[in-house]
This record gives C-alpha cells, sequence and structure tokens, in this order.
C-alpha cells in the first residue's frame, strides 16, 4: 500500500499529483500487479481532499490501463512501469555516470546539464513524433 | 442532474444596502462548493438565505425545490452551522446528543456517538471545556448526525489551528464519501479550499463573480504580462478581472474566452490563490462586470 502527499502550492491540480504518485511507484517497484491501491475514503480521510479528486485520478489511471476498478472490493494494479525498464537500468545508468564526468569535465554545472537533459528530450520526443507519422 | 441550491435574482437589502444582488446560482448535487469573497461580500447573506434564516428582498431561493424558511420536511434536509459555531457552553456533549435526537427526525445517534469517539472527544464534558478544535468538531457531527443531504458551513475552521483544521476537514469529507451530501463552505483560507472543493463561488461587492467547476476556475484564467498598453483590445475577447499597471508594464488577470492573444504578451498560469485575489482586488468596478 502506498500514501498520497500532496503539495499544495505546486500549481500542478491535485488529482495530477496523485496520478503522478501511483505512476512513480508503479516505476520504482513499489506498487506490483495485484496492489490494491487506497480506497478513496482512505485517501480522503488521509490527506481532507476532495473524494471526486481521487475518482478522477483513479479513472485516469484506468484509462491509461495501469489499474482497474473491481465492484466492492477496490482499485487494483494490473501493469507495472518498472519491468523492461529496470533491467537495463544498471548498464544506462554506469554510461549516464561516465558521461556526467565529461559534462562536469566540460565545465558544465548541475542546472545546465539539467537544462540540456530537459531540452533534448522535449526534441527527441517532438522528432520521434514527426518519425511515427511519416511511417503511419 | 439533481439541483441542491438554486437561487434566481436573489437580493438582500438592509436598509439602503444590498448585501446581495442578482444572484443566480444552480449548484448540482453531490458537489463540495467553496464559497469565497472579502468581508461584506455577501456570503453569510447567502448562507442565511438558504437556510431560511433571512428573507429575500428580491428573487428567490430554493433547496431541493422547495422554499427553506416555508417546509419543515425541506428544513430537515439541510445542516446548518453559524460562523460563532453556537453550541450551549454550560451542556455535557451528551445533553447535546439527547437535545439533537429530540429535535431532529432523523437524527442518528450511533453515526454521533461512533463519530465522537473515533476523536476521542469525552460525553461527559461541559462544552465550555472543550478547546476551539473539539467544540467545532462537536458542532460538525451534531450536524451531521441529522442527517442533512445539504450542510451549510460559515467560516467553520477560521478560529482553529492548522493541525484542528486539518483534523475537522478530514471529518467533513469522509462524511461526504459516506453520505454523498452536498457542502457549502464559506472561507477565507484558499489553501484549504483547493484541496476540498470541486466547485467555486465567487462573491465581491453582493455579487457572484464566478460560479462554475473548480477546474474551470483554477484553468480557465491566464496572467498576461507586457508592456504598458490599453486593455481595450483584450477586454473585447477576454474577460479582464484585474488590470495592475505600472509607468512602463500591465499585468491583467483574464478570463479566457478562446486562444487569441497578442504575441506582445507573456502568458503565465496564475496559481488557485492569485486567481482569487484578483477577484477579491476588483471591489471598485464590480458593478461592471459582463456575466
Amino acid at each position: 500500500m502506498i500514501e498520497f502527499h500532496l503539495d499544495g502550492g505546486s500549481g500542478v491540480a491535485a488529482y495530477m499529483q496523485v496520478v503522478h504518485q501511483v505512476k512513480q511507484a508503479l516505476r520504482l517497484g513499489m506498487l506490483r500487479p495485484g496492489d490494491r491501491l487506497p480506497t478513496v475514503r482512505e485517501v480522503v480521510a488521509a490527506l481532507a481532499i476532495n473524494p471526486n479528486t481521487v475518482l478522477k485520478a483513479y479513472r485516469e489511471l484506468e484509462m491509461e490501463g495501469l489499474v482497474a476498478g473491481r465492484q466492492g472490493q477496490g482499485t487494483f494494479v494490473l501493469k507495472s512501469l518498472a519491468g523492461p525498464a529496470l533491467a537495463g537500468h544498471g548498464e544506462l545508468r554506469a554510461e549516464l555516470v561516465e558521461w556526467l564526468q565529461r559534462a562536469w569535465t566540460a565545465g558544465m554545472d548541475d542546472e545546465s546539464i539539467a537544462a540540456l537533459m530537459v531540452t533534448t528530450l522535449r526534441e527527441q520526443a517532438i522528432a520521434r513524433t514527426k518519425q511515427e507519422e511519416g511511417a503511419a | 442532474m439533481t439541483t441542491a441550491l438554486a437561487t434566481s435574482d436573489l437580493g438582500k437589502r438592509y436598509r439602503k444596502t444590498w448585501a446581495l444582488q442578482d444572484c443566480s446560482l444552480a449548484i448540482p448535487a453531490g458537489r463540495i462548493v467553496a464559497l469565497i469573497g472579502p468581508n461584506g461580500a455577501g456570503k453569510t447573506t447567502l448562507l442565511n438565505l438558504a437556510v431560511g434564516l433571512s428573507r429575500p428582498t428580491a428573487g428567490e431561493v430554493s433547496v431541493f425545490g422547495a422554499a427553506p424558511g416555508d417546509d419543515p420536511a425541506t428544513l430537515s434536509r439541510i445542516g446548518f452551522v453559524a460562523q460563532d459555531r453556537p453550541l450551549y457552553r454550560g451542556f455535557t456533549v451528551a445533553d447535546l446528543l439527547r437535545f439533537g435526537a429530540k429535535l431532529n427526525p432523523r437524527w442518528d445517534d450511533g453515526l454521533a456517538r461512533t463519530r465522537l469517539g473515533r476523536l476521542n472527544i469525552p460525553l461527559e464534558q461541559k462544552v465550555g471545556k472543550l478547546s476551539g478544535g473539539q467544540q467545532a468538531q462537536v458542532a460538525l457531527v451534531l450536524v451531521l448526525a441529522k442527517r442533512p443531504e445539504l450542510i451549510l458551513l460559515d467560516e467553520p475552521v477560521a478560529a482553529l489551528d492548522p493541525l484542528a483544521r486539518r483534523e475537522f476537514l478530514q471529518v467533513l469529507m469522509d462524511a461526504t464519501v459516506e453520505a454523498g451530501m452536498t457542502v457549502l463552505l464559506s472561507s477565507h483560507l484558499v489553501g484549504e479550499l483547493e484541496r476540498v472543493c470541486d466547485y467555486v463561488v465567487m462573491l465581491n461587492a453582493a455579487r457572484v463573480q464566478f460560479a462554475g467547476d473548480l477546474d474551470a476556475f483554477a484553468q480557465g484564467h491566464r496572467l498576461l504580462v507586457g508592456p504598458r498598453a490599453e486593455i481595450e483590445e483584450i477586454a473585447r475577447v477576454h474577460h479582464v478581472v484585474h488590470a495592475t499597471h505600472t509607468d512602463r508594464q500591465t499585468s491583467l488577470l483574464v478570463r479566457l474566452n478562446g486562444h487569441a492573444y497578442d504575441p506582445r504578451w507573456d502568458v503565465r498560469d496564475p496559481g488557485f490563490e492569485e486567481i482569487v485575489l484578483a477577484y477579491m482586488g476588483r471591489r471598485e468596478h464590480a458593478t461592471e462586470t459582463p456575466q
């Protein structure tokens, strides 16, 4: 079972924060297929938030095929986000550390590295969508 | 969908001053509504009219389709906690429960005792000896035991410390999951309102400035910052909630109507509190709101 935490000043809608936290737990293996998510009532009572916020978050996760509601029993995890990524994790991480060393040697600071990461990710995502559209 | 609270052109005048004017609302059942506005905006007036404690000067108000003041059956469906949370201080909690059971046909004594037990509030204690947080909880439990379908709370957490506030709202939210009630909650504590509510009614200068889904409120506004300019052009497309000017710069908080912006404007997403403050700040030209 996981617990949710809300950041009031973040500007991210409360239901999206719940969605992100479930996905993060799925990525890190804290939630696995078959696990039950906290009931709406449990989340509401713990965080003092609107029940519709929790329902909306769970609906979103259902639409993405990550969880499914079972009548009268709760909401259960269908699939993990950890699987294939986690297997290659160690090797990729080692390569990333090497690359980071090179970036530091080149005189980049942490903030510039993070900014480079984000912009490159975004560019590549756009390039990939274009490629997929071209192929279709 | 059922409408829990409906008002049409509702108005209340005290001597020469309108406390509430041209108020038309249709609040769907099952929602948790934030009633927001500066002091004197008409929040308490609206709540008093909704529970039948005062009579409209103009227009109409109905709760589940009936006027609240006339019909005891309608009154039994409404729960109300007034601003000063009036409880008989010399009574014990158990006295209040007996009182509640005598006066309310739908009284659920089991619910009251379970909830008080869960909160560790001793039944034999005199109300005046309880902490502020506990008194607020007792008032809430009494109203919940009435099994209302619409519950009206006027500044219920204003005097409480952050922990007592959180505990109060936990009980309220838990009860809404259990009973599916409609809640109308007035408060200045915007951070908390954003967590608990899914519908916003914004009042200022005796008029409704915004009424609708929290999502439409939180995502339907933008902050535009640009070189000092006349705002007429923007105001033709979007609804300008609040404008400030320096000698070089103009900042506008607008309610969106489509996507057309002049590229000279830098566009930002304002937070919930920023939007609320913008609505509160426009007292001076509040009456010229195009609805």
